[in-house]
């Protein structure tokens, strides 16, 4: 190396195997150190991609609206399973043993398996990790899920049950 | 490994150390800045995106500064400090003229 300037005669390669232990131990740690700060870029990376997710989510201004069920069809304590907005989103409607009907999305917020109502305890349970949620309005009563269940929007016509939108999870 | 002998060495060393030390410590506040910030679009507050975005790339940048740091320090020749008149350690450059 040129002690005036820094810059290096050798060329790339004996630089990087160097057979002395000491230079040996900066090119380990040099590259470990450029392995972090691409790991940071991906870091960065990762939240420019929430932030795209974020800008280019659309408000949904109009939901459709689908009959889900028939109140006369589904007994006090059952539930009645169908999809909501899209087909390859399963959501739940349940006939609480009080008598109300709500709907939720089926998917715990923890890790997406499939909830259950479980009318002894009328409460939502998510088998996997023991989440539960409320049926009145998909709060969180217990376990590791961080968010209440998106709530489906329901209005009775006659004896029809339509979902009419879905609910803001944190408002639900 | 046998204890480096040479001060300017041990010197490098210890500065590439700290660097990566401080890379390190850095990079754990990423990794909890990208979970907090997922968790929070997942529940819908979509307005934490962009200022996460910006903190991110700030401390990418503090990564990148202390990397280049590395490669300074790394690229020193031994012989620069125990040189005559020769600077403190550290990774800047000094025109000796």
């Amino acid at each position: 190396m040129d002690p005036k300037d820094g810059s290096s005669t050798k060329p790339a390669w004996a630089e990087e195997f160097s057979v002395y232990a000491a230079e040996d131990a900066y090119v380990q740690r040099r590259q470990f150190t450029k392995f972090l700060v691409m790991t940071s870029f991906g870091m960065a990376a990762g939240n420019a991609w929430i932030w795209m997710k974020a800008i280019t989510a659309e408000e949904r201004s109009a939901w459709p609206e689908a009959v889900v069920g028939r109140a006369s069809e589904i007994a006090p304590g059952t539930v009645r399973f169908f999809s909501y907005p899209e087909p390859h989103d399963p959501c739940i409607l349940v006939h609480r043993t009080n008598g109300e009907f709500a709907a939720f999305s089926q998917k715990c917020t923890h890790l997406s398996c499939a909830v259950y109502y479980a009318p002894a305890r009328d409460r939502l349970e998510c088998p996997c990790h023991e989440g539960y949620f409320s049926p009145a309005n998909g709060r969180v009563l217990q376990g590791p899920p961080p968010r209440p269940l998106p709530q489906v929007r329901l209005e009775r016509r006659g004896d029809d049950l339509v979902a009419t939108g879905m609910l803001q999870s944190e408002t639900a | 490994m046998k204890a480096i002998s040479n001060p300017a060495r041990r010197r490098r060393r210890v500065a590439i150390d700290a660097a990566m030390v401080m890379i390190i410590l850095v990079l754990m506040v990423q990794m909890w800045l990208l979970t907090a910030t997922l968790e929070s679009y997942l529940a819908g507050h979509h307005g934490v995106a962009l200022p996460a975005l910006f903190s991110s790339a700030a401390l990418f940048g503090v990564c990148a500064f202390l990397y280049r740091l590395v490669l300074r320090i790394d690229r020193m020749p031994d012989s620069f400090h125990g040189a005559p008149g020769a600077p403190a350690a550290g990774p800047w450059r000094v025109d000796r003229r």
